[in-house]
């Protein structure tokens, strides 16, 4: 089962940044890529603790924790490089008009 | 094929972890002096001293993953020589480990005042030992004197008020950090310390320290004395090649590699870390980095060499420190250009120092608890894009 949640409006995210979903638990991050694409991840870093949706960012499809510059692929979750091992988690993102969605399992 | 990794702290462990996430699925071996389980180095002079946190090290990885990653994990065996014919290390209890493939993570190892190695209550921080002495002296330290104002001291600094004691930092050079960061940003650092309570000695050294079995007091090249019951000294590191001297590798300040850490004049022997000086991508000149995402970057960088997978993106140095409750972000390399723009204090959370070339070019930047304008700078450095179009600043 999975579950649609509303995110933001289209225009609510400029490119280039992310946001961390309220409500989300575990947190969710939203991000817009320069080029405009959107993705949904895990908020956490998977090294410490860090809001990736609130102070992360975003260079091409990778998105960088600024802590310790553990780099994530934004399409698989997967780390790029240490010091971060484990992937981060992802999640569709649908857009309807002018509203984003992320899906999430019940 | 076998791996031995030398070293068994962040450079080994970490290079253990990018070789089996790379695929290597052989052999490894990694051969630690220290007693403990790979732990981080950074807590040892922040978390671990808090006085309300429970001062245990922080490991690296947990037991379960250390499992997973099928490692023959050698703890308390230390390296005594490398013979690079016979491709075999050989260890202080006389055993002979080979490899076919060896990485040398084997660290910095701290500067020492001369004459204090066996007196009481002089410290320096480079292990889970030295920070655990120093959480159990501090309760009861009333006169603490820091030898060194760099990061380590001054993070150390920090930790004393955070006891209810006072410190005073000696430093030779008449602004802390002037050789890294100039004598403006250096200095406007540097005013967090009395802005705590703390004092700050600047442009003098010490001449010795008193004291037969414990330390007295810490006497000043200008004769002064300071009653002192604790002092730490962090007047920096020299790499740990001393196991590596009978073994013909080049040594200059580190071990010399060449752009992928693969040792100068080597077949299959890598360094990687704090101990590793090789051509930096980025600068095309030699460096060696005593930073915490290098050792990392380096994990990366050889276990690319070794598997044969592309090299990783080159990274630009990068450091932090956790002062007073505030954390300072440094990147690039500032003392390449001048101080072209700075606002804001420690104190206040909100200092930025742009450091710009004759061109204009960004070349480093020091921020205090803006994340965001970090990542711009680091951003802007990278593309060696000039420091107004930051975003930061409309002109200079
Ligand atoms: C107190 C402290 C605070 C720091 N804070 C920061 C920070 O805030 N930000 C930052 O970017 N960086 C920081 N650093 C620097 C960062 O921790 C180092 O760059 C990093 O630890 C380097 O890793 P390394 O594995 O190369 O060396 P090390 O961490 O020095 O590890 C080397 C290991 O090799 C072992 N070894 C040495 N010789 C032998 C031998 N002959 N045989 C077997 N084993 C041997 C040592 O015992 C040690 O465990 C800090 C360092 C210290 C000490
Ligand atoms: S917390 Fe993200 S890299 Fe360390």
């Amino acid at each position: 089962m999975s579950k649609r949640l509303f995110a933001c409006p289209v225009d609510g995210l400029p490119p280039g940044t992310s946001m961390t979903l309220d409500g989300t638990q575990p947190p969710i991050a939203l991000h817009r890529t320069e080029q405009g694409r959107f993705f949904a991840t895990a908020d956490t870093c998977t090294h410490e603790e860090w809001s990736l949706g609130d102070e992360g960012d975003l260079e091409g499809d990778e998105l960088v924790c600024p802590l310790h510059l553990a780099r994530f692929d934004l399409v698989t979750g997967k780390p790029l490089c240490l010091p971060a091992t484990l992937a981060l988690d992802v999640y569709d993102v649908v857009i309807e008009g002018d509203r984003v969605f992320v899906v999430t399992a019940v | 094929m076998s791996i031995l990794v030398v070293g068994a702290s962040v450079a080994g462990l970490r290079t253990v972890q990018a070789l089996r996430m790379k695929g290597y699925s052989g052999p490894i071996t990694l051969l630690g002096e220290e007693p403990h389980p790979p732990y981080d180095k950074p807590p040892l002079s922040k978390e671990m001293l808090l006085p309300d946190g429970d001062g245990e090290a922080i490991l690296l990885a947990t037991e379960e993953q250390l499992t997973e990653l099928d490692v023959d994990l050698r703890l308390g065996v230390r390296a005594a020589a490398l013979d690079v014919a016979a491709r075999t290390v050989t260890t202080v209890d006389g055993e002979a480990v080979g490899f076919e493939r060896l990485v040398i993570a084997t660290g910095a190892t701290p500067r020492r005042l001369p004459g204090t190695e066996h007196l009481a209550g002089v410290h320096t921080i480079r292990t889970a030992e030295d920070a655990v002495a120093l959480r159990t002296a501090l309760p009861g330290a009333s006169d603490v004197v820091v030898v060194g104002a760099g990061f380590i001291g001054a993070e150390f600094a920090a930790a004393v008020r955070l006891h209810g004691a006072t410190a005073t930092l000696v430093e030779a050079q008449t602004v802390p950090l002037a050789h890294v960061l100039g004598a403006e940003v250096g200095r406007r650092l540097a005013d967090i310390h009395a802005a705590q309570g703390n004092t700050l000695l600047t442009g003098i050294g010490v001449a010795h320290i008193e004291g037969d079995e414990r330390v007295q007091a810490v006497v000043l090249t200008d004769g002064r004395r300071l009653p002192a019951d604790l002092v730490v000294v962090g007047i920096g590191a020299v790499p740990a090649t001393d196991w590596l001297e009978s073994s013909g590798l080049p040594i200059a300040d580190g071990v010399e590699c060449e752009a992928d850490l693969r040792v100068i004049g080597t077949d299959g022997i890598y360094a990687a870390g704090d101990v590793a000086r090789w051509p930096h991508a980025h600068y095309g000149f030699d460096v060696r980095i005593e930073h915490w995402t290098n050792a990392n970057e380096h994990a990366d960088l050889v276990a690319s060499a070794i598997t044969g997978s592309p090299p990783p993106r080159t990274q630009l140095p990068y450091v932090w420190s956790d002062q007073y409750g505030h954390r300072i972000q440094i990147v690039g390399r500032p003392n390449m250009g001048r101080s072209a723009h700075l606002v804001g204090t420690v104190a206040d959370g909100d200092l930025l120092a742009a450091f710009t070339d004759e061109g204009g070019a960004l070349v480093g930047a020091v921020v205090v608890d803006d994340v965001r304008a970090f990542m711009k700078c680091r951003k802007a450095i990278a593309a060696r894009a000039p420091w107004t179009g930051v975003g930061l600043v409309a002109t200079r």
